[in-house]
């Protein structure tokens, strides 16, 4: 019995973005990155070709991180000391581009200077040719100032600068324009949220190719069916031609998932959760793929198993017959 | 797919009677339409369209019903494609599989195993549904000695798995008088596989290795009578099975195909790419009515189970805890007093991290329309008024002697505004983090 399979046929397609510059292009990234694109839902191949995969980044710290989970330091050992040979770990893991998070402070409990954050930044860009995204410590006078000076000092590498919100975006985003950067646009959970922020950054003036948006999620057990949800409403807008949600999504599926218990301790933890080790990527890996199936374009993780698994993952989706 | 007031008109005999207490056949299928009155008040309609609109009143995914001694599990009669849409209704099972190929010993610890898991997430215990017994071996006695082993060790629900049908009657002796889910048919075995369903009163999975095949395969079964049909559409990659999962979806609600409007089951393997958890996971979320998982551990099975609640919660309800004001370790008026939000897996995860660290606190859940801390705050419905007004409300003044509030480290932004609110309170931030909140109250408290 011939099946005649419906096929969603959209007017709108995500904007493609392309994160990091080669010497040619006015940087020193050894390649570039490209994601977006889409015209049909995610991996629905038989609809229309996703020309760019999604692609995974790893997230790597100025200094050795105080709050991070015993199992990621033990992992990432010696190199979680030093960004720049953190940054080589990481690209040896297999991450396609690279997230530098800045810390609010230096190990002696003294605020981050902006000269210790172009370091940093400075070090992880010499140590690795793959792209870059740095993300401020998440307070805005910090944030600026220190995205300030990464954006300068880095002029034309077109790094993603983050992270701006709804009450902090205004200096990141001008120091993106003057620097030849991206920025990635960060709203907690909601459709209008997100759509506003888009439209509040592409007012001043930035190019529409270099806006990400991180519409933010939950982990696995904590919220991540709200992002799912909102992450699917925006895909849906994007191809239905709404023109402010037709952006790249990112997600930090690692910051989220290894703040939730279950990844981050292993001890005083019922005995129903099983192995430590092995939960804890489970944990990371499917807040990682369910956000891809809602339409993630870059996830951001902190353990290299779980970059393996997710790629496996990606690989396959990717590779589904296209007449299935 | 409900037919409209004028479809149902094409099939009465259009003679306006009136016999059936109606001044017109139409005026009567509007009446039909609208569910305020029976096919059977009119005494004239042919059986074929007694026939059409009885299956136009059935639900575009058949709803499949598995039970065993008390355990019962409940799949298909989806309605959406998106859980923003309405809501996903009935949460897939998790089965674990065996094979008769392993040692008795191995099957019984592992079903006992799984049969006895529960964990507890946000107050609920979750648990597995059942189990899938595979007939590797080929032979019909491994299979029935294989399939009572699991029944001595667990009580749930069953799948057998082979496309024998000799072996697979085996199966179905050994749990006589039961009706487990037979998987499957094909191409080849459907009219022997038919009759066993038929005998068991079983469902039965079909297996198609395209749509053409398992439609064409589904609508031969019906006619044999088998009408509880799960689909197995073969596809064991990822990436082919959230295309051949969403295909099925999308016929069965947009088109109201009627050949693929079933629960579909699907299996991952531990071959799977990304591992088992990642097939599983996709499964969940995208579609499936049984889930076969290739082994059981508890660090795989708690995440999955954690993720079926979290996709299957109503979209338009966010799980909610009573706002008030809790003590947690038997607190003293010296002790501090928590603020949060109503929103639970919020609420359980400071309850929790606050219980199991020994240290008394109050605990004051503020009325935030469900919603987490950061999401509330973002939304004005976690503001310094709103605690304020549930600090008066559950009269927390008269509990404390000592009027410390810690706020959550993620709305420090709120403590000044909450000082003017609540004269005379200390107010402190706290961590972003409940599982920080323990180091926080022994350090800075
Ligand atoms: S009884 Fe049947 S045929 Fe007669 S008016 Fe009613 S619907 Fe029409």
């Amino acid at each position: 019995m011939p099946v005649d399979i419906p096929k969603d046929k959209w007017p709108g397609a995500v904007r493609t973005i392309t994160l990091g510059a080669t010497p040619a292009e006015g940087g020193t990234r050894a390649r570039t990155v490209t994601v977006g694109g889409e015209k049909a839902l995610p991996y629905m191949h038989f609809e229309a070709e996703m020309p760019y995969r999604p692609v995974i980044a790893l997230e790597i710290k100025d200094r050795r991180p105080d709050d991070w989970s015993p199992l990621l330091l033990e992992e990432w050992g010696e190199a979680a000391s030093d960004p720049a040979s953190w940054a080589k770990a990481a690209e040896a893991a297999g991450a396609d581009l690279l997230v530098l998070a800045l810390s609010l402070t230096g190990a002696d409990g003294q605020p981050t200077t902006p000269a210790a954050a172009v370091a940093a930044a400075k070090a992880v860009l010499a140590a690795s040719g793959l792209p870059l995204i740095v993300f401020g410590p998440g307070q805005a006078e910090a944030d600026n100032t220190l995205l300030l000076a990464v954006a300068e000092a880095t002029k034309g590498e077109r790094l993603a600068l983050g992270i701006c919100e709804d009450k902090n975006y205004r200096t990141i985003v001008a120091a993106a324009l003057a620097n030849d950067h991206l920025v990635t646009a960060r709203t907690p959970m909601d459709v209008n949220l997100a759509k506003q922020l888009n439209i509040l950054i592409s007012d001043m003036g930035l190019p529409l190719d270099r806006i990400l948006m991180d519409p933010t999620t939950g982990a696995l057990g904590y919220g991540i069916e709200y992002g799912y949800s909102v992450m699917e409403r925006l895909r849906l807008a994007a191809l239905q031609g709404d023109a402010m949600t037709q952006f790249p999504m990112i997600v930090t599926p690692g910051f989220e998932a290894w703040k939730a218990k279950e990844a981050k301790v292993g001890q005083g933890v019922p005995a129903e959760w099983g192995n430590w080790r092995e939960r804890a990527i489970t944990w990371e890996t499917l807040t990682a793929v369910t956000l891809l199936e809602s339409g993630a374009d870059i996830v951001v993780l902190r353990h290299p198993e779980s970059v393996r698994r997710v790629r496996a993952a990606i690989d396959d989706l990717m590779t589904a017959p296209v007449t299935a | 797919m409900a037919l409209s007031g004028i479809q149902i008109y094409k099939l009465l005999p259009q003679t306006n009677c009136k016999d059936c207490g109606y001044p017109t056949c139409l005026a009567f299928a509007m009446k039909l339409a609208a569910k305020q009155a029976e096919l059977s008040s009119c005494p004239h309609v042919s059986e074929e369209a007694k026939a059409q609109l009885s299956e136009a009143a059935e639900p575009p995914i058949r709803l499949v019903t598995l039970q065993a001694d008390g355990h019962e599990i409940k799949v298909g009669n989806e309605t959406v494609l998106f859980r923003h849409e309405k809501k996903f209704f009935n949460k897939p099972g998790l089965f674990i599989r065996v094979r008769d190929t392993d040692p008795a010993e191995d099957i019984r610890a592992q079903v006992a195993a799984a049969d006895s898991y529960r964990v507890n997430y946000v107050g609920m215990a979750l648990s597995l549904d059942g189990f899938a017994v595979e007939a590797t071996s080929g032979d019909p006695g491994a299979f029935a000695s294989a399939i009572s082993a699991v029944r001595a060790a667990s009580a749930r629900p069953l799948i057998l798995i082979s496309r024998d049908p000799a072996v697979m009657a085996a199966g179905l002796r050994a749990i006589d008088g039961e009706s487990p889910l037979i998987c499957g048919a094909d191409a080849a075995n459907w009219q022997a596989m038919a009759e066993l369903a038929r005998q068991h009163n079983a469902p039965l999975a079909v297996l198609g290795n395209s749509l053409d095949e398992l439609a064409e395969l589904t609508e031969k079964i019906k006619e044999t009578g088998v009408k509880d049909l799960v689909l197995d559409h073969g596809a064991r990659s990822l990436g082919a099975a959230l295309i051949r999962q969403t295909q099925i979806r999308r016929l069965a609600l947009k088109q109201n195909f009627r050949p693929l409007g079933f629960p579909i089951i699907a299996f991952a393997g531990n071959d799977a790419p990304g591992g088992q958890a990642v097939m599983a996971a996709q499964a969940i979320a995208k579609y499936a009515g049984f889930v076969v998982l290739d082994s059981f551990a508890p660090e795989t099975v708690y995440p999955l189970l954690v993720l079926r609640e979290n996709i299957y919660t109503d979209p338009q309800k966010p799980i909610q805890v009573q706002p008030a004001l809790y003590e947690i370790n038997n607190p003293s008026p010296e002790d501090p007093v928590l603020v949060t939000t109503n929103f639970s897996i919020t609420y359980f995860s400071v309850a929790n991290e606050v219980e199991s660290s020994g240290l008394p606190a109050w605990l004051l859940v503020t009325d935030a329309e469900g919603m987490s801390v950061l999401t509330a705050w973002a939304a004005g419905k976690f503001d310094a008024e709103r605690i304020a007004k549930a600090v008066k409300g559950f009269n927390v003044a008269d509990k404390v002697s000592r009027k410390r509030l810690v706020l959550p480290g993620h709305v420090a932004v709120l403590s000044g505004e909450l000082e003017e609110e609540l004269p005379g309170w200390e107010i402190r931030v706290g961590p972003r983090e409940a599982v920080d909140l323990p180091a926080f109250m022994k350090q800075a408290l």
